[in-house]
Formats: structure tokens, sequence, C-alpha cells
């Protein structure tokens, strides 16, 4: 469960004023909103990257405000899947539990079982110039996930692919989060996306939060 | 249908500018052939044999490349500060670390001199003797190489994607874990880059160096000495040897660093 207590956050651009709202534990939740409202500041105050002007960050019912981003339980993938430039596929996915000093051969063995239910068991030895933008979003996905985090924060994680590319991914990432049990919170402008993938939605208009009914996308509950 | 490929259409415009980039051209050209031809490889060689002029090749390829690294070691954190730091006072203290670019040489040598005549100075003397040593010479390349050097890693953070470094911090690193981990690695080519512009300048110094380290044979007489030297007692043949040894260094670097550069 991800809940934000009056959130506050203020920039040149926009400004964020008493975002309440709680995605619900195990499931995937998508916040949508137009581009440049906020969201990806939104998910950058729940991963711990920025700090919020006033308000409360919970995760798994844990006040999680005052701890830095690699204790909060969290993966994030930013939009471009940012990718660490020099490391092969394989060290990208094991990094969090190398981190960690977890045993090489958990390591591998984690690596293995995420490449293969990514489908990116044959790149395991590229290195991010190497691969398509679908690809760049599946390692950067199985790096977020490889330390069994309680949320996934996805910020448009589908908006640089292709139709096809795009439908694939989808569908996947919805497979992951069951597969997983994790909370997911995608953030996305896309309507389509949202209908795809929602099981609880969420507007972010005018620097608040409101939740809307999944299945009639975007009215208000 | 592909696009046709865009050419040059020939213009006034167009070469107008192809001249004066012809004219400049030539104009290097010309300078190093003519350098280069003065005299016959096999003289030139025997003028660099002396025993002063080799051990001024020694003493310059070993205090540049201890100021490349100084310089390096400096340049890292202080260019990721101007990147990646939002604190007030930025683009003071920017414009401030450009002042040993823009200070007349001779000026930093004399204020070097000058400093290390305070009390604090004369502290740091009896620790360390830097005036009129060979500490002096590196001290004296550090100063200028290293603000060329920060330049060029302030340049290579700003072309970094600061998003990988923050993801790592969600995978459980620290803010310094997460830039040694995947920041420097991505920035080696400009940490190279950053080096080798240091060190091509530092193989180049010569006011700060004549005022605060001197230039005495066999002490602290580094390759531009060695120039200046020769040539005051008209030896213009060992000036030329020397001379061109420092281009053909510098045109090492040169390649080095375009090289590195391409494969950013």
């Amino acid at each position: 469960m991800i809940r934000l207590d009056d959130i506050a956050w203020h920039a040149a651009a926009f400004k964020l004023d008493g975002v309440a709202f709680t995605a619900p534990e195990a499931r995937y939740s998508v916040l949508m909103g137009r581009t440049g409202c906020g969201k990806t500041s939104l998910l950058e105050i729940i991963c711990g990257l920025r700090r919020p002007a006033a308000g409360r960050v919970w995760i798994g019912g844990r006040d999680v405000t005052d701890e830095p981003p690699g204790r909060r339980g969290i993966g994030y993938v930013p939009q471009d899947g940012a990718l660490f430039p020099t490391m092969r596929v394989r060290e990208q996915i094991g990094f969090a539990l190398r981190l960690r000093r977890r045993p090489a051969e958990e390591v591998a063995a984690r690596v293995d079982e995420l490449a293969g239910q990514l489908g990116v068991a044959h790149l395991l030895d590229r290195r991010p110039p190497g691969l398509s933008g679908g690809e760049r979003q599946r390692v950067a996905l199985g790096r977020a996930l490889a330390a069994r985090p309680q949320v996934l924060l996805l910020d448009e994680p589908l908006s640089a692919l292709d139709e096809e590319t795009r439908d694939e991914m989808g569908a996947l990432l919805k497979t992951i989060q069951f597969q997983h049990g994790v909370t997911v919170l995608h953030v996305t402008h896309n309507r389509r996306e949202a209908a795809q993938l929602a099981d609880a939605l969420f507007r972010l208009d005018a620097g608040r939060v409101c939740e809307c009914d999944a299945r009639g996308m975007g009215d208000p509950r | 249908m592909p696009a046709a490929p865009k050419t040059l259409r020939l213009s006034p415009f167009w070469i107008g500018l192809s001249l004066v980039t012809g004219f400049y051209l030539l104009f290097i050209v010309g300078m190093l052939g003519t350098t280069a031809s003065y005299s016959s490889p096999d003289r030139l060689l025997h003028a660099l044999d002396s025993r002063e002029i080799r051990y001024a090749i020694m003493l310059s390829l070993a205090t540049c490349t201890v100021s490349a690294l100084l310089s390096l070691l400096v340049s890292v954190p202080v260019g990721y500060l101007l990147s990646r730091g939002r604190f007030p006072g930025k683009a003071a203290l920017d414009a401030a670390l450009d002042i040993p670019i823009v200070l007349p040489p001779m000026v930093v040598g004399l204020c070097l001199l000058i400093l290390f005549q305070t009390p604090f100075g004369q502290i740091v003397e009896r620790a360390v003797p830097f005036t009129y040593t060979v500490y002096g010479v590196v001290l004296a390349q550090f100063i200028i190489g290293v603000a060329f050097a920060i330049r060029t890693m302030h340049g290579t953070f700003d072309h970094l994607s600061s998003r990988p470094e923050d993801v790592a911090m969600t995978l459980g690193c620290s803010r310094g874990q997460a830039v040694w981990l995947v920041t420097l690695p991505a920035a080696r080519r400009g940490m190279f880059a950053a080096a080798s512009i240091a060190w091509a300048r530092s193989l180049g110094e010569f006011g700060p160096i004549l005022v605060f380290a001197g230039a005495t044979r066999m002490k602290t007489e580094v390759l531009p000495t060695s120039v200046w030297l020769e040539l005051s007692v008209g030896n213009l043949e060992a000036a030329v040897a020397v001379s061109m040894l420092m281009v053909g260094l510098a045109m090492v670097v040169l390649i080095g660093v375009r090289l590195a550069g391409e494969r950013v």
C-alpha cells in the first residue's frame, strides 16, 4: 500500500497542494494527469528523491517520509528506463542484490529467474546501446524487481514504445504485478493505457489527486 | 524514399567561410612545417641527446603526469558539484574557478611566489619546499591544468543524465555509492580527456614555472624552460628539437582525446 497524506510541493511550473490518496495493496493503480502537471515529481516524492514541503508518505503501513530512498522498499522505473550506461543487462538486474552483498549464486539465480519472466534471457551480456526501447524497459523492470520491493513505481513506462511493443509490455506489466503480488503505481497521460491496466485509477489535476472509476475512465467517483 | 544527402551549395557565404578556415589551417601547417624542416632529423635527434635536455624531458613527463593526476583528483568532485549542485553563489563559484585560465601566466607565478612568502606559506614550505623546487614545478602546472580539467569534467557530468544515479539510490545506494558505481564508470572518457588536457597544458606551462620554480638546469628545467634557455644562448637547433618533441607529444594527446571523445 502507498498512502500520501497532504503532500505539498512547489515548483516553478506547477504546485502540488494537499495531495492525498491511497494506492491499494497488491493492486495495479494508475495515476493519470496531463504532461507537466507534476506526476513525475509526485513519484520522486514517494521514492524519496525529493522532499515534500509538507505531508507524509506511507509505504506498507510505515511512515517513510524521513527514510532515504534505498530503505523505502521501492522499485522505480523512470520514463526512459535510465539503465546504467556501462553495465551489462546481467549486472543491471543483479545490481540491488550485489549491493546487499547477497551470495553470487543467489544473485545469478534471481537474474536468471527475472530474465526468463521478462523475456530478456538472450540479452544478458548486452549493454544499453545494444537494446531496443522495449528491451530497455524490460531490463529496467527486472532491475527494479530484483530486491523484491513492496511497491513498484512506473513513470510513463510505455510512452516511448511503438504500438505493438506497448501492448505486449502492458500485458507483461499486468502479469508481473500479479505474479509478484507487488503494489504498482503507474503514472501516465494515456487513457488507453490506463483502461488496459488500472485496478484503481487516480487523476492528478490542478495540484490535487482524486480517485476515478477505473471502468468509467475518468469519471470521478 | 530516402532523403537526398545534404550538400553545401556553393555561395559567396560558404566560400567566404571556407577561405577563412583554409587560411587559418594553412598558417598552422606552414608554421609547424617550416619549424620541422629547419634542420635535418639526425641533427635534431643529436641536439636532444644532451644530458640537460634528457633531464628536462624526464622531468617534464614526470611532473606533467603528477599534475594531471592531481588535477583529475580535484576536477572530478568540483566538476560534479558544479554540474549537479544547486546552491546560492554557484555562478560566482563557477566564474571564480576560471580565474587561473584568464590570469596572465606570469602573474600566476608571481602570486604563488608571494603566497609562499607569507607566514602561512612559510609553514607549508617547512613541510614541503615549493619555491624553486620540483614540487613548485608541479604546483605551477597543477594550478592552471586543474582549471581546464574542471571545465571538462563539468561538461562531462552535464552530459550524463542524473536519472541512473537516482535509480541506483532507490535500489539502496547512498549518493556517494551511486556516483562511484554508476556515474564515474560512465564518465571515464571525460576523465581521460580531463587528465589529457591537464597534462598537455602542464607540458606547455612556462611563465609560472619560470617565476615560481626557476630555470635551474638539472633541477627545475622542464621542456619549455629548455626552449627558452637554448634560445637565450643562441642554440636555435636545440630549441627547435625540443619544440618539435613538444609538438609531437601535443599531437599524441590531441589524437588520444579525439579518439576517446568519438567513442563517448
